[in-house]
């Protein structure tokens, strides 16, 4: 007699999955796991201190794995609001190939599962303020701030801005003011850059019911404050070589970038009501993505010029 | 037994179920190798070198 004798799907909602490892890859949200990993890894390089290096691949792995966990469990939630938006209908949950159930266990296997290998197998500050981040992001940012306030990016930003500080806190077991300058950099960028978006997508975010700025505030409104944000960013990012931790390679370089982001931010201030294309938003956009980039690679570079002459006893 | 009822995997189905596994068995590949350099690199190789 089979232990099972009888098998009967009375489960109307019950399916077979097709969903392959790429739709659960994409759950990740590679693309915004890219940024986190290069952020963390600048931290983690920078640092004084020097970590064995496989022990800093695990780091960045760690603070990948965890970063695409709090995505999955972004997009479990945020399934209803990406099923109407142009962006992001196409996502594995709202367009059915991976179900919420399936999304919401990824997401949390791999959650603890990072925490777990970073305390582990690095330290346990770093995996500690990895659990916040993805704490911070799947529902402080997704479950409370994004549909209730048009400050949601502006105090969610905080959960993109906290890599650098995980990868220097992997290095060296602390958190410093240079990684807290970090943190404020990417802090300061997030507003600006995500207005911008708002600014050409307003229509996808108001079908969606999300109060993002232009939709609560007015477009006008939200101009002024990325032009504001803008100037305050920009000083933000010569701050480490203000403060004597780069030399002034690092210093001009961010005092370029610095200007371009207000000359875009400025560009998209004197934008037209009337101005339906907004390339000025679409260009500052586009820069922003840059800036951080390259803004994070000049001080990386000039760390490692520094790290290298140090040990050449330079 | 006679109404005893099967799944039949479709095609589809089948190769969609081939692909998640060969993903979660390089997963799980990847992890044994993690803990095991890991383990050497935090330790050091001394730790392979224990009295009998």
């Amino acid at each position: 007699m089979a232990l099972v004798d009888h098998t009967r799907i009375e489960d109307a909602d019950f399916r077979m999955s097709e969903a392959t490892a790429g739709d659960f890859f994409a759950l990740l949200k590679p693309r915004v796991m890219s940024l986190v990993v290069f952020t963390a890894f600048v931290g983690l390089i920078a640092a004084p201190v020097t970590i064995n290096p496989f022990l800093a691949v695990i780091a960045i792995l760690s603070v990948a794995i965890g970063a695409g966990a709090s995505g999955a469990l972004n997009m479990w939630y945020d399934a209803d609001i990406d099923a109407v938006m142009t962006r992001t209908a196409t996502r594995p949950v709202p367009s059915g190939r991976v179900t919420p159930g399936e999304a919401l266990s990824f997401g949390l296997v791999l959650s603890a599962l990072s925490v777990i290998t970073l305390g582990v197998l690095v330290n346990w500050l770093s995996a500690s303020l990895l659990a916040f981040t993805i704490f911070f992001y799947a529902v402080i940012y997704t479950m409370w701030l994004k549909r209730w306030t048009p400050q949601n990016i502006v105090i969610g930003g905080a959960a993109g801005a906290f890599p650098p500080m995980i990868g220097w806190a992997a290095a060296t077991g602390s958190i410093s003011l240079e990684s807290v300058i970090l943190f404020l950099i990417i802090f300061l960028w997030t507003p600006p850059h995500f207005w911008a978006l708002a600014l050409f997508k307003s229509d996808d975010y108001s079908r969606a019911g999300v109060p993002m700025m232009p939709n609560v505030a007015g477009e006008a409104s939200t101009r002024r404050q990325i032009f504001a944000y803008a100037l305050v960013l920009a000083p933000i990012g010569v701050l480490p070589w203000g403060l004597g931790y780069t030399t002034a390679v690092y210093g001009i370089v961010a005092s370029l970038l610095g200007a371009g982001f207000v000359w875009y931010s400025w560009k998209v201030l004197r934008m037209s009501d009337a101005d339906r294309a907004m390339k000025p938003a679409k260009a500052l956009f586009g820069y922003s993505l840059l800036y951080l980039f390259a803004i994070f690679a000049v001080y990386l570079g000039d760390r490692l010029v520094e790290h290298a002459l140090n040990l050449g006893g330079v | 037994m006679d109404d005893l009822e099967l799944v039949t995997l479709t095609e589809r189905q089948r190769k969609a179920r081939r692909n998640r596994s060969i993903a979660i068995g390089l997963a799980l590949a990847a992890l044994v190798i993690i803990f095991y350099v890991a383990t050497i690199a935090k330790f050091g190789p001394a730790i392979l070198n224990r009295p009998m």
